[in-house]
């Protein structure tokens, strides 16, 4: 179980990885349906390092969604689905920092039941998982082009994973790593925001394509898909950007072999 | 509670109106200064090696206070009181305005100065006193400009962030007649010709307080213009109103605080004065008025206690991205930005104010400032439910049926397939609409819609390469 230090900002103590332990992947519904190449990605990057994984067939939702709207009612029943599902799992990895926020800091939230919450912290981001868990920085890609990261909010902030991604793209054959103009900035997205307030979404949304455009990169990555469905939707939809990429930070990791 | 003349319905997000991709209805220059003095105040804290440990004490401190409402209250009354002030309590803003109203009236008070005070922008004091006869003048520049303006501030620390320089110079030749002008300096002298007078002329004099110390007795103000100095000292009466929540302890602890708010609010080392009122001057009368107006309704949500922790430095406004767009009137109410949306619903009610905090991304860029450490973006989701469950304008029947449909559809992996196999089949057919209803609309006007991978999902590999 993954303990919490200190509040600001956060801090984990993440057990040891025996190796040969299986790790169950959680594959949020969004990733598997529209990025499953992100899935994938995260699947070949575990068997790389010879991690064994395991697909619990039962899984379908962190309860996010319903969460963020205020039905915790309704998100607890996904959530204790959840806890079902992966509880034979010591290690539960997911290729989203949104989705593992989730589970690690609010499913406490959604039901104090001990058993959801020490399920929840289980649940380790992948980047998370590669650097602090595994120690791995170098994942032995190669990648000629010129790349931004965006790191989503919550894995900014609720679980303060900054480092990781950034330590796994220097270690990129090849690649160009440029930082954006603020960087810290909160995209837009917000889930249903999105489309509750869509200027104000939009706004955010055309500020962080700015900050894309000003680093001048090719790629956009980032741990978060959803973030990229928003920011990808943007960049697509005007045709002075339609020419820059973005891409799970998974798929940059197992690239050019 | 006065609320009739707030539109609480504010910009249109709050209606949920979908067409409305229009709903930043900041100005330029609320985003643009709220930027500036982000990344200022930012290398201020910074700068302060210490100033994690700062944040934690600081919100061990306010949390101790809050949960000690009754006792701290209570000694600061007594200490105060034994040197000749006179405490007044006020359960909400219509008993405040009475007992202001009664000062007045038992004084023959005919002009009041004012020093910056959101409690009074709760009350509508100004209001209330013109109701009365009896003109209130705004002080402080920003309150002031807003006054002049008749308009409401947009901020809680930087009341006319809203305006630029030349705005306020044109205000200042139409309402003021005096020649226009766009310099600073200027401006501010402009203005301290004008309110000089009003301080002379003045029969009462009235300001917010920063921190109610009880262990002492006294009423700390941090301002740095000098209008609360005159207000407070020049006319025979101060009236100090206090929002209940910003009483301290002890003064021992009080530098921490100056010494934060400071940074964080404006981004100085100190502000240029700190007013320390023990007690009435003789020959002159000191009131204290102390304000509830909905403030323990958040004592009794367990959750939300720590929003009462404010110091009202205005941080999370100005790093607030959603804030920086649609600007302080947005909000509907007296206190815009995130600490609105978590303390407004309990203010004013969730049926009013019950949409506030749906106006977020739950980035959380306002706790990670917060000088004492407020968890806004889960007070946020703690509000929601709330609001969902309670008489507000987020209740929707709609909602509560589409969210129990998905918590079934989620409940099992054959109805997780189908229901995002519906969602796929809407995403490829919603290319051949010729128009977007509703939030697809919502989407679409801005962005393209995922692409719908030609190969299979993730899971659908999984189990044919395990059926093999």
């Amino acid at each position: 179980m993954i303990r919490l230090e200190q509040s600001s900002p956060p801090r984990w103590k993440y057990p040891t990885y025996e190796p040969g332990e299986p790790v169950a992947l959680f594959i949020p519904c969004y990733v598997d349906q529209f990025f499953p190449e992100a899935a994938r990605a995260t699947a070949e990057l575990l068997a790389r390092r010879d991690v064994p994984t395991v697909f619990p067939k039962e899984q379908t939702c962190c309860g996010q969604p319903a969460f963020n709207s205020g039905y915790w009612e309704d998100a607890r029943k996904v959530v204790r689905h959840f806890c079902d599902t992966f509880a034979d799992y010591r290690w539960i990895v997911c290729p989203s920092g949104s989705c593992t926020a989730m589970c690690r800091v609010f499913f406490g939230q959604v039901d104090p039941d001990p058993r959801v919450v020490e399920i929840g912290r289980r649940v380790v981001e992948l980047t998370e998982f590669l650097v602090e868990v595994l120690g791995v920085t170098d994942t032995g890609a190669r990648f000629p082009h010129k790349v931004t990261l965006h790191n989503g909010c919550h894995t900014r902030r609720e679980l303060g994973v900054i480092d990781p991604p950034l330590k796994l793209l220097g270690a990129v054959r090849d690649i160009e790593y440029v930082e954006m103009p603020d960087v810290e900035e909160c995209c837009g997205f917000g889930g249903t925001f999105s489309v509750k307030m869509p200027g104000t979404s939009l706004a955010m949304g055309r500020t962080k394509v700015q900050s894309i455009v000003a680093s001048g990169a090719e790629v956009v990555v980032s741990p978060d898909s959803s973030c990229l469905m928003h920011i990808g939707g943007m960049l697509r939809h005007n045709p002075a950007t339609r020419h820059i990429q973005t891409k799970h930070i998974a798929e940059v990791l197992v690239a050019g072999e | 509670m006065s609320t009739e003349e707030h539109d609480l319905q504010g910009a249109p997000f709050l209606k949920e109106q979908i067409a409305g991709l229009y709903e930043p209805a900041g100005s330029k220059a609320t985003g643009e200064a709220a930027e500036r003095s982000t990344k200022h105040n930012r290398e201020v804290t910074e700068a302060i090696p210490y100033w994690q440990d700062w944040r934690e004490a600081a919100s061990q401190i306010k949390q101790y206070a809050v949960a000690n409402l009754d006792k701290l209250l209570v000694e600061f009354e007594e200490k105060i009181t034994a040197r000749g002030a006179t405490v007044l309590w006020a359960e909400d803003a219509e008993e405040a305005n009475r007992h202001v109203l009664a000062i007045a009236r038992e004084h023959g008070v005919k002009t009041v100065v004012k020093g910056k005070s959101m409690v009074t922008e709760e009350m509508e004091l100004n209001h209330k006193l013109a109701e009365a006869g009896i003109r209130a003048v705004e002080t402080d520049l920003g309150e002031y400009i807003v006054q002049l303006a008749e308009q409401r501030p947009t901020h809680i620390v930087t009341p006319a962030l809203h305006l630029s320089a030349k705005e306020v110079g044109e205000l200042f030749a139409e309402k003021l007649g005096e020649p226009f002008s766009a310099e600073h300096e200027h401006l501010t002298k402009l203005a301290r010709k004008h309110l000089r007078q009003e301080f002379l002329n003045a029969d009462m004099g009235t300001s917010g307080t920063n921190f109610a110390i009880a262990d002492t007795g006294t009423l700390a103000i941090v301002e740095n213009e000098g209008n609360v100095g005159l207000s407070t000292s020049t006319p025979p009466i101060h009236v100090a109103l206090i929002g209940v929540e910003k009483v301290l302890p002890r003064i021992d602890y009080l530098p921490l605080f100056l010494n934060m708010l400071a940074r964080v609010g404006t981004g100085q080392k100190l502000t240029s004065y700190t007013h320390l009122i023990h007690g009435a001057t003789p020959g002159r009368k000191l009131y204290v008025i102390l304000l509830d107006n909905g403030r323990t309704n958040v004592l009794r949500d367990k959750a939300a206690r720590r929003a009462l922790c404010c110091i009202r430095c205005g941080m999370c406004l100005n790093v607030c991205p959603v804030y920086r767009r649609v600007g302080g009137w947005a909000y509907g109410w007296v206190y815009p930005g995130p600490i609105g949306s978590i303390i407004s619903p309990h203010l004013i009610g969730m049926d009013k104010a019950g949409s506030l905090p749906f106006a977020s991304t739950l980035c959380g860029a306002c706790s990670d400032v917060c000088p004492v450490k407020i968890d806004i973006p889960h007070q946020l989701v703690h509000l929601r439910h709330r609001a969902v469950n309670e008489p507000s304008p987020a209740r929707s029947l709609g909602d509560r049926l589409t969210w129990k449909l998905w918590a079934w559809a989620m409940g099992g992996p054959r109805r997780y397939r189908a229901a995002m196999g519906l969602v796929k089949l809407g995403v490829r057919l919603a290319r051949f609409l010729p128009w977007h209803p509703g939030k697809l609309g919502a989407w679409t006007r801005g962005r393209a819609l995922p692409q719908v991978p030609r190969g299979k999902s993730f899971r659908a590999e999984k189990r044919s390469s395990d059926e093999t």
